[in-house]
């Protein structure tokens, strides 16, 4: 009874809005509003044929290359610049400066200075999604509980040891959160730095069909993105749970009390 | 460390750790200026070398002091007031819409536990699709007009408040909404004194985060549409092949964010003064 009742909650409001869309379209409307069963078709003629090798599988590599170059740099970074106080002081000023540069407008000082290529894509990308994993990294080193990071002390853990079995779970949570926000900058990035330029894609293929004002097909684009956004967060929710478990039960048991 | 290791001074023990006290303060005080203005300079410095001897010619990578003397004189132009005044009203404009829109339904669907069950779903959907996606939807049906622009900034900056609302919504504490039901406060009493001081934490984190985003979307809609603002201007730095404008304009939109930063994060200190996580700041 309980499952069928979820069940209900989750795609009942989908389906009635659905439902109503298809309704309220049925008439004469405005070419700009999309329809259900149209979108439906495009989605499936454009996006679900040879397109998925040739436009969709090289931008979700791209953007994958360029989260994971982000992550591993932050992370390293991070540490690094979270463990030294100089280090600290000499690059915040900077960093602030940096993070604050809206990565997109980067896009046409890359194209002058890398040239219209997929390491110029992977650039934007890297430098949008840096900042976060950076930033958070940071944090997270400098939150590290003082009692834990004593006894680590104490007990004479240093060097790599300590970054492996302090430090990085330390500062775990921090990270995921700094990984979260890596996600959408970068999803947002993969789209743009192809609409600016670039030979295949999906936000390359929105643009075509925007020059030849296919609206249905740019709907369909919009369609892709979130399914590829709903997936691309489910994966990290799944590795965040892997990852925080034990912070997860540290917080349930502390709420236990 | 090395001072534990050192046998402690049986006189003037006090005076020494004042006086040690004392010249950390000062470090702790000094060393971020000092070493911050010194990375500043280091960054400069290696661009300025790269430019000059690095593989990347210097038409496409002017030197520092270029750009920099640019960037200042930019000040005199109207037109470049005018390209920032713009991508400024834009970005107010969507940021205001999308917090009242964000919390007015966030507490509209907060405050039913049918609605929050019920809209799950959509709400997972809609979030993640990035709104950079609607650019091409939004240039062909308002062409490079402002409206195109607020269209992307809205729709990316709604969900960020309206998450933050239901968070906050959530998290009103039970036993304090119980208390207020048999205190018998109205429902105005109970928004004014039990939701609102729970709400407000996380409806400003949510303004503060869009106000960045809101930056980002506006000018990714002006460089990509065409809207004015300083998105465009980059553009057209590009097209005219004007490397020395185009990075001081870079230069602007990075002073831009350091602002709106800067001033949200202040912002939030002023309006959260009373609570928690601000005043855990002060120093004891």
């Amino acid at each position: 009874m309980s499952i069928l009742k979820n069940v209900g909650y989750w795609l009942g409001l989908p389906i009635l809005l659905i439902l109503i869309w298809y309704f309220a379209t049925l008439g004469d409307v405005s070419t700009f509003v999309p329809r259900p069963l149209p979108l439906w078709e495009k989605f499936a003629s454009v996006w679900l044929g040879e397109n998925i090798l040739t436009d969709v599988v090289p931008s979700l590599g791209r953007l994958v290359l360029g989260l994971a170059t982000s992550i591993v740099l932050g992370i390293v970074l991070g540490v690094l610049i979270g463990s030294i106080r100089a280090a600290r002081w000499l690059s915040e000023p900077l960093l602030e400066f940096l993070r604050a540069i809206p990565s997109t407008i980067m896009i046409p000082v890359l194209l002058l200075i890398i040239g219209m290529n997929d390491q110029m894509r992977i650039t934007v990308i890297v430098l949008g999604c840096l900042w976060p994993v950076l930033l958070n990294t940071i944090t997270g080193v400098r939150s590290i509980d003082e009692v834990l990071s004593n006894s680590a002390k104490v007990y004479g853990i240093r060097g790599w040891k300590r970054v492996w079995h302090l430090v990085l779970p330390g500062a775990s949570p921090s990270i995921m959160a700094g990984v979260r926000q890596s996600l959408a900058v970068g999803l947002i990035l993969m789209v743009v730095s192809e609409m600016f330029a670039s030979a295949n894609g999906i936000g390359t293929l929105i643009t075509n069909f925007q020059n030849r004002v296919a609206v249905p097909e740019m709907w369909s684009g919009v369609l892709l993105l979130g399914i590829v956004g709903v997936l691309l967060s489910a994966i990290l929710a799944l590795i965040q749970k892997g990852v925080l478990k034990w912070y997860d039960g540290l917080k349930a048991a502390s709420h236990g009390n | 460390m090395k001072d534990m290791t050192a046998p402690p001074p049986v006189t003037e023990t006090q005076v020494i750790r004042v006086v040690k006290a004392m010249r950390r303060d000062r470090r702790a005080q000094w060393g971020p200026v000092v070493l911050g203005t010194a990375g500043v300079l280091a960054f400069l410095l290696v661009w300025q070398l790269y430019s000059q001897f690095g593989p990347i010619s210097d038409e496409f990578l002017p030197y520092p002091a270029q750009v920099l003397s640019q960037f200042f004189a930019n000040f005199a132009y109207a037109s470049f007031w005018a390209s920032v005044g713009a991508t400024l009203w834009a970005w107010m404009l969507g940021l205001a819409i999308s917090s009242i829109a964000g919390l007015v339904v966030g507490v509209l669907i907060g405050s039913s536990r049918f609605l929050r069950k019920a809209t799950f779903t959509v709400l997972e959907f809609l979030r993640p699709i990035p709104s950079v996606a609607l650019i091409p939807i939004a240039a062909l049906a308002f062409g490079p007009q402002l409206g195109a622009e607020l269209l992307v900034i809205v729709y990316g900056c709604f969900f960020v408040v309206l998450i933050q609302t239901l968070y906050g919504v959530a998290d009103v504490d039970k036993v304090a909404y119980e208390t207020t039901l048999t205190m018998g406060m109205t429902w105005l009493q109970r928004a004014r004194y039990l939701v609102l001081p729970t709400l407000l934490p996380y409806f400003i984190t949510g303004v503060r985060l869009s106000a960045t985003i809101a930056l980002i979307l506006g000018i990714s809609a002006e460089l990509i549409i065409g809207t004015d603002g300083l998105g465009q201007s980059v553009a057209q730095a590009q097209l005219n092949g004007a490397p020395v404008a185009m990075y001081a304009l870079i230069i602007t939109a990075g002073v831009l964010g350091i602002v709106i930063n800067l001033g949200a994060r202040a912002a939030e200190r002023k309006v959260l003064f009373w609570h928690e996580s601000i005043r855990a700041e002060v120093p004891a």
